[in-house]
């Protein structure tokens, strides 16, 4: 099952290696991974989306929590979060089809942040699954490349960190 | 009062407490060694940074303190790496100090540059590169905190060479602050509790007990649990020492090469109440029919060490030694209980017995051929009961731990996780530096001690007596017994042709050698030893081709033991 991880550390000298090297030592899978500083400049935070079964996952954020660097571990899996993703899109854009991207970009409230004659670039901001949604619909027009932040999180309400 | 980062160095050891530290020089921490030529610290001067680094570690398993090892960048930095990983195994607490080349260069492929915070990041508890002198009290301090608290392990402080010359106010810091470690101490009494009431109501338990009974000191604790409920006690390699295996509650060692009454014991519990212990692969053996009609207590101060191989029941994360006297205590509340207790768990002691009447661990004897196990038998009469003994790792590993009854906790130091031959030597070495006065002995196979025998130098040095046994197959006899069992006999690589005159060996460093090659010739040969000053080899020439027995065969469940080959 997939799991949505926010881990809060130290800003530190070769924190993430730390991290990135206990998921490829144990064998733990990363589907993505992303971080950068809290407001507290001393601290990172980042979030980490992995799958595995429930022993898994429990040596995952065990392990997380043994790490010295790490101050505190959420697994978001089951709670009410919100979970965001960017992405930017360069997408073939022909005469005829260049109206149908506007359309589509339109729905899902991105932006064309780049125009060449032959190209757009679309930029788009949604949890995963909605970033998936408008890949399918742009893939017939010929996506040229793309890159994704991977997701990011924050749980609803009181659930999380104060003042980070 | 301003100081320079190598002074400030061997102040904050001082102040922790640190009086012998092992070690090896070089470019980028001669600046240390120069210093040290002005401090109280006493440095040994191994022969090699991995013997340096097993010798603090045998100095901390022997005294429970934190070792401490220093060694150069580079080729010194990474030759310390096994006997880093041999710590981080057997969770000894430790503090590796490497040096480093200067910050400036880091990075540049500079002349014996390792970047040893990348190579050790999973073998070490923790890691810093102390980038700017005025950290660098804190960093001490913090590592000697992390070293030895929870659950212990090495920490590597990768110190580069222009930080050692750098100049600060040296103010050693009174407390330690980390917002992200904060061991669990104290075991949860509501959980105490309910493991009291489980083990109340057992009628087949188990106590099964590892290092953490040895790393938290709780042998007392846990003899009076063990007496008060009359619950057997079979203990892993790193639990051996921490129960007497002469007292009647004594299963010895379960697992692999365990007796074959603690592993039926295992298979046939209905409680089992693992204290400190891990359920290695070697212990286990099947999970799926690792006692499986037990519920299992789980008592550990790691949390991922629980739940990671097998099922748990009833978790406690907290200090063994801690929690065990909240037991007792609890125990004592309960008088009543404890009687029916000691009642109903009478057939299931009985159970035992005829267990172990069927199958005692035992061996063919022999009046021609030296028997290996013999060799340990004697040994073990011939020493003092609180002589220490290292092992290397093989079948004469097994051995000592099967046939030297210990009966005093933190004498029986052995490579238990990683299993690295050439530990046994430089271990016995650092055991023998923090008591020069006890027996400390270091039973080796002739294998093994060719991986660290340079240390003779070391030991002759220092005057370090330790007596070393080397029972000779002329074999690597652990992966031959494999080979033999598992292989149809093919003996690949694993027969030592060369024969060594190990006697002669000990005389080229100015110790002493002597060599029994009849089973008559023992006894003397023992005895001579250890009325002998100073480090001497003994060396047995044993049955080449006895095996390990009983044995339960890779794969297979503890109740599938093979009684003999
Ligand atoms: C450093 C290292 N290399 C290889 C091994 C694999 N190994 C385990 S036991 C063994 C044989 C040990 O031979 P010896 O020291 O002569 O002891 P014996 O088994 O004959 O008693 C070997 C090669 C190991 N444990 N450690």
């Amino acid at each position: 099952m997939r799991h949505t991880i926010s881990i809060l550390v130290e800003n530190e000298f070769g924190v993430l290696t730390r991290i990135a090297g206990l998921f490829s030592g144990r064998g733990f899978n990363i589907e993505s991974l992303s971080v950068a500083p809290t407001l507290d400049p001393t601290l990172s935070r980042m979030t980490i989306v992995t799958s595995g079964d429930d022993r898994i996952i429990e040596q995952v954020n065990k392990q997380l929590n043994k790490l010295i660097d790490t101050i505190k571990v959420i697994d978001f899996t089951g709670e009410d979060f919100i979970e965001r993703e960017m992405a930017l899109i360069k997408v073939t854009a022909e005469e005829t089809t260049r109206a149908e991207i506007l359309r589509i970009c339109d729905i899902f409230r991105g932006k064309i942040v780049d125009v060449t004659p032959k190209c757009y670039t679309v930029e788009v901001t949604g949890s995963p699954v909605k970033v998936n949604a408008i890949l399918d619909l742009l893939r017939p027009m010929g996506i040229k490349e793309l890159v994704r932040s991977g997701p990011v999180v924050l749980g609803r309400g009181p659930k999380g960190w104060k003042g980070n | 009062m301003k100081l320079t980062g190598s002074k400030i160095l061997l102040e904050s050891l001082l102040l922790e407490g640190v009086e012998t530290i092992f070690g090896y020089p070089g470019g980028t921490v001669i600046n240390i060694y120069d210093d040290l030529m002005d401090s109280s610290i006493k440095h040994i001067l191994t022969r090699h940074e991995q013997a340096a680094v097993h010798a603090a570690d045998g100095y901390a398993r022997a005294t429970g303190k934190v070792g401490v090892a220093l060694a150069t960048s580079g080729p010194g930095a990474t030759n310390t790496i096994t006997g880093i990983a041999t710590a981080y195994m057997d969770s000894i607490p430790m503090v590796v100090i490497t040096g480093q080349v200067p910050t400036g260069l880091i990075g540049n492929d500079a002349f014996q540059e390792a970047d040893l915070i990348g190579i050790t990041r999973p073998i070490t508890k923790h890691n810093y590169l102390v980038k700017d002198v005025k950290d660098l009290a804190r960093i001490i301090k913090q590592a000697f905190y992390i070293a030895r608290t929870g659950r212990p392990g090495p920490v590597v402080i990768d110190l580069p060479k222009d930080v050692q010359m750098a100049i600060t106010e040296f103010e050693y810091p009174e407390k330690v602050e980390l917002r992200g470690y904060k061991p669990t101490f104290g075991g949860n009494v509501r959980m105490i509790e309910k493991a009291v009431k489980m083990m109340l109501a057992a009628k087949k338990p188990v106590l099964y007990v590892g290092g953490g009974a040895t790393l938290t000191d709780a042998h007392a604790e846990l003899m009076a649990l063990a007496e008060t409920l009359q619950m057997p006690v079979t203990t892993t390699l790193m639990g051996m020492a921490s129960f007497p295996k002469r007292h009647p509650l004594s299963l010895g060692m379960l697992g692999m090469h365990g007796t074959y009454y603690a592993n039926m014991a295992v298979t046939n519990s209905d409680v089992l109440i693992a204290l400190g212990a891990r359920f290695d692969d070697r212990v286990t053996g099947k999970i799926s029919t690792f006692a499986p009609h037990a519920k299992i207590i789980h008592v550990d101060v790691d949390p991922t060490s629980i739940k990671k191989n097998v099922r748990v029941d009833l978790p406690i994360v907290g200090d063994l030694r801690d929690v065990l006297k909240k037991m007792n205590k609890k125990l004592a509340e309960h008088k009543d209980e404890v009687v029916q207790e000691n009642e109903a768990i009478k057939p299931w002691l009985k159970e035992i017995a005829a267990w172990r009447k069927d199958h005692p661990m035992s061996y063919k004897h022999s009046k021609t051929e030296i028997k290996p196990q013999f060799v340990i038998e004697k040994l073990r009469e011939l020493s003092n009961d609180d002589a220490i003994v290292t092992t290397e790792v093989g079948q004469h590993q097994m051995w000592t731990a099967q046939f030297f009854d210990f009966t005093q906790p933190r004498t029986f130091l052995s490579s238990g996780g990683l299993g690295t031959m050439g530990y046994g030597l430089p271990a016995a070495l650092g055991a023998q530096a923090a008591f020069p006065e006890r027996q400390v002995i270091d039973v080796s196979g002739d294998g093994s001690f060719q991986m660290n025998s340079q240390e003779l130098a070391t030991l002759v040095q220092y005057r370090l007596p330790v007596k070393i046994v080397i029972l000779n197959n002329n074999f690597l006899g652990m992966v031959r017994q494999w080979q033999q069992l598992f292989f149809d006999k093919r003996y690949s690589q694993t027969c030592m042709e060369l024969p060594i005159d190990f006697t002669k060996l000990a005389e080229a460093y100015g110790a002493t050698g002597l060599r029994a090659t009849k089973p008559e010739e023992v006894e003397a040969v023992i005895k001579k030893a250890f009325e002998t000053p100073g480090p001497v080899i003994m060396e047995f020439k044993v049955s080449r081709e006895e095996n390990v027995m009983p044995m339960v065969p890779a794969g297979a469940g503890l109740n599938e033991m093979v009684l003999a080959s």
